[in-house]
């Protein structure tokens, strides 16, 4: 594992990034996290195991698994990826990997959620757009790709493409409120007045 | 009290509450510190946070590091995250520690009006006191420590209307085992229930404590009973209690808070506590519940839901059908947690056993809510009465209420239990079975070996 990355906070408008792909339609979450690591007390050590069995069946060719992809943060996969068991555990494990966009022909809802809760923007494409940048990148995979959020886009070093994020997750990752505590964070003046209106907390002050 | 904490509706319907009191124990809090440590957040308000250690520990031997080396790794993580980020830690040997819902209110921590939350079922407990407390899961715990609040949705509320008063021999858990078995263990989904009538006004804080404790069981989020003169005289002088002048102006603001005789509630039900006999659990849900003089019902009798709930029971218990729980031997004898670890609750233990002792080849064990609970008993002579009566005498947790320690049923013994969940394994055994009962009933099933009822001992 590469050194401690640091995960989404705050707004999200872009990822900026090494791409890589991964082919394949209906790949389900206990491919990506097989359910015999869902037992932990958390979820740190959850980044080395993504995808375990895949790649050790694969030998160190899975794209998890080769050199040139080591460092990469975009995930171009295919149609109905996530699907399966809705356990946090598999957002969690790519997350940890490194990954921290998705783009994709589609993905399965709860997969979707659990995503955008931990600041993972999952974009889609047509099958015919995701090919071509699947492509792109496959031809040329050194270079740094740009997924700009409220422009809906895609950037490789020479070309752009139209991506869709639905409108609701946009927003709530431009403006930093894709989480329950970044939410919950926002209102701290509104919190202060409460607090400080508390007859508890003020010698039981009549107010 | 609702709208006093209200800092914001949020998007979706729900509000963003805040919260009063935030109480962590070992076992759902490293997730949460972690994730804070991830995000690079403090603990918001570490002042309004209070921690202790009850799940895992020993109550043999409390000597560090324990054997178990995981318990161990996870105080260590608690003691240290209480360390850094600032919060009070009642620990080992503090004088303080002790099961979370005991310590809380017998530091007078919980008091009339607050919100109280904890990384456990059992927060209800606390609404005993006039709070609107309840449960929430690791996630919240993150969002709890960070932002001193949470999303919830208002909850509709059940008045349960208790009239009379309970008869000899009959107690707190026996009302609310009753309750439970009479309404059920899901009845309670999307409700609060508020406890009210002559039996609960003539109810000690302690047996308050025990009835909001399982409404859980009943499937509601929280308990609650509006606060009394009772609330307030059990609270003067506590530890964290208002003091003096603060004292008066406590008083004067929580006698507003009670829900006015008037008050509109989604739903109402009414119980005779005078018609109440000694209940005793006899399956494998907290529901399934029948008074000590009746026979274990037929499946056949049941609704279709019951009905298979019911044959998965009397399957893994090896009981019958139309025959009687009064006289099943048992193996074990658990005095203890958070519903009635409590004083008041040893003292009659104690009172049974006095004179008396433990029938042969009978386990019997108790297990004080707290250290100041040990303390009182120690200070009472109860601890001596059980000591001689052939009871063993154990340091505070929570002990075989869910068998995260050492004390645990093996096989598929038997035990009656003043806990609160009789779920299959519940007690550390994949086959054992638990009986739940008042620790009166315990106390009369240690001495004869059998379940007994305890008004024929008194
Ligand atoms: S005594 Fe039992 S129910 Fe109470 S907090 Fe401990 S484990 Fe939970």
């Amino acid at each position: 594992m590469k050194d401690q990355p640091s995960y989404p906070k705050g707004p999200i408008t872009q990822i900026y990034g090494q791409a890589f792909t991964l082919r394949g339609d209906d790949i389900d979450t206990d491919r990506i996290i097989p359910a015999r690591f869902l037992k932990c007390i958390s979820f740190t050590s959850l980044g080395d195991k993504v995808f375990a069995d895949d790649r050790s069946e694969m030998n160190g060719h899975h794209p998890f698994d080769l050199n040139i992809n080591k460092g990469a943060s975009i995930l171009v996969v295919n149609d109905n990826f996530g699907c399966g068991s809705s356990r946090e555990h598999a957002p969690q494990a790519l997350m940890r990997w490194g990954i921290r966009a998705l783009i994709g022909q589609s993905f399965a809802e709860i997969f979707y959620g659990n995503c955008l809760s931990l600041g993972i923007p999952c974009a889609t494409a047509s099958a015919k757009t995701i090919n071509a940048i699947q492509n792109h990148i496959e031809n040329d995979n050194r270079h740094y790709w740009t997924l700009k959020i409220k422009k809906k886009k895609i950037f490789s070093n020479d070309q752009a493409w139209e991506v869709d994020i639905q409108q609701g997750p946009l927003e709530m990752l431009a403006t930093g409120k894709w989480d329950a505590i970044s939410q919950l964070m926002s209102n701290e003046e509104d919190l202060l007045k409460v607090k400080n209106k508390l007859p508890y907390l003020n010698q039981f002050k009549k107010f | 009290m609702w709208d006093l904490h209200r800092i914001a509706e949020l998007p979706g319907g729900s509000t963003q509450l805040f919260v009063g009191l935030h109480l962590i124990h070992e076992v759902t809090s490293p997730q949460a510190f972690f994730a804070l440590k991830e995000k690079g957040l403090r603990v918001r308000c570490p002042e309004q946070t209070v921690a202790t250690v009850d799940h895992i520990v020993p109550t043999t031997s409390q000597d560090r590091p324990f054997a178990d080396p995981l318990a161990e790794e996870m105080l260590c993580t608690l003691e240290e995250n209480c360390e850094i980020h600032n919060i009070k830690f009642y620990g080992l040997k503090s004088g303080n520690q002790g099961i979370v819902h005991v310590i809380a209110p017998e530091l007078g921590l919980t008091q009339p009006g607050m919100t109280v939350v904890c990384g456990d079922s059992h927060t209800s407990t606390h609404g005993a006191f006039g709070a609107i407390a309840f449960g929430i899961g690791t996630s919240q715990v993150r969002d709890v420590l960070a932002s001193q609040s949470l999303t919830m949705n208002k909850l509709k509320v059940r008045r349960i209307w208790v009239n009379n008063t309970l008869k000899k021999g009959v107690y707190a858990k026996d009302l609310i085992l009753h309750i439970i078995h009479t309404l059920g263990v899901k009845a309670g989904v999307g409700y609060a229930y508020e406890f009210a009538g002559p039996a609960i006004a003539s109810l000690s804080m302690e047996e308050r404590m025990t009835i909001c404790n399982m409404a859980i069981e009943a499937g509601a989020r929280c308990g609650y009973i509006n606060p009394d003169e009772v609330t307030f005289k059990y609270l003067e002088n506590r530890l964290h209690a208002p003091k003096e002048r603060n004292w008066t102006q406590a008083i004067s603001w929580w006698k507003t808070i009670s829900s006015d005789e008037k008050a509109i509630f989604d739903d109402e039900v009414d119980f005779d506590a005078s018609k109440i006999p000694p209940t005793v659990t006899w399956g494998i849900t907290p529901g399934q519940g029948i008074g000590i003089d009746e026979k274990l019902p037929d499946p056949e009798s049941l609704s279709p839901s019951e009905k298979t709930i019911a044959q998965e029971a009397y399957n893994y218990m090896g009981l019958t059908p139309g025959g009687t729980i009064l006289d099943l031997p048992i193996d074990v004898c658990f005095i203890g947690s958070c519903t009635n670890g409590r004083l008041n609750d040893l003292k009659i233990a104690a009172s049974i056993a006095k004179g008396r002792h433990v029938a042969k080849g009978i386990k019997a064990f108790v297990v004080p809510g707290s250290e100041n609970v040990a303390k009182a008993a120690e200070d009472e002579g109860l601890v001596e009465i059980f000591k001689n009566a052939g009871f063993e005498w154990r340091k505070p947790g929570c002990s075989m209420c869910l068998a995260m320690n050492p004390d645990r049923l093996e096989g598929r013994q038997i035990s009656a239990s003043s806990s609160n969940r009789n779920f299959k394994g519940r007690q550390g055994s994949a086959t054992g079975r638990t009986l739940l009962m008042s620790p009166a009933m315990v106390t009369a099933a240690a001495i004869t070996g059998r379940v007994t009822d305890v008004r024929t001992l008194q």
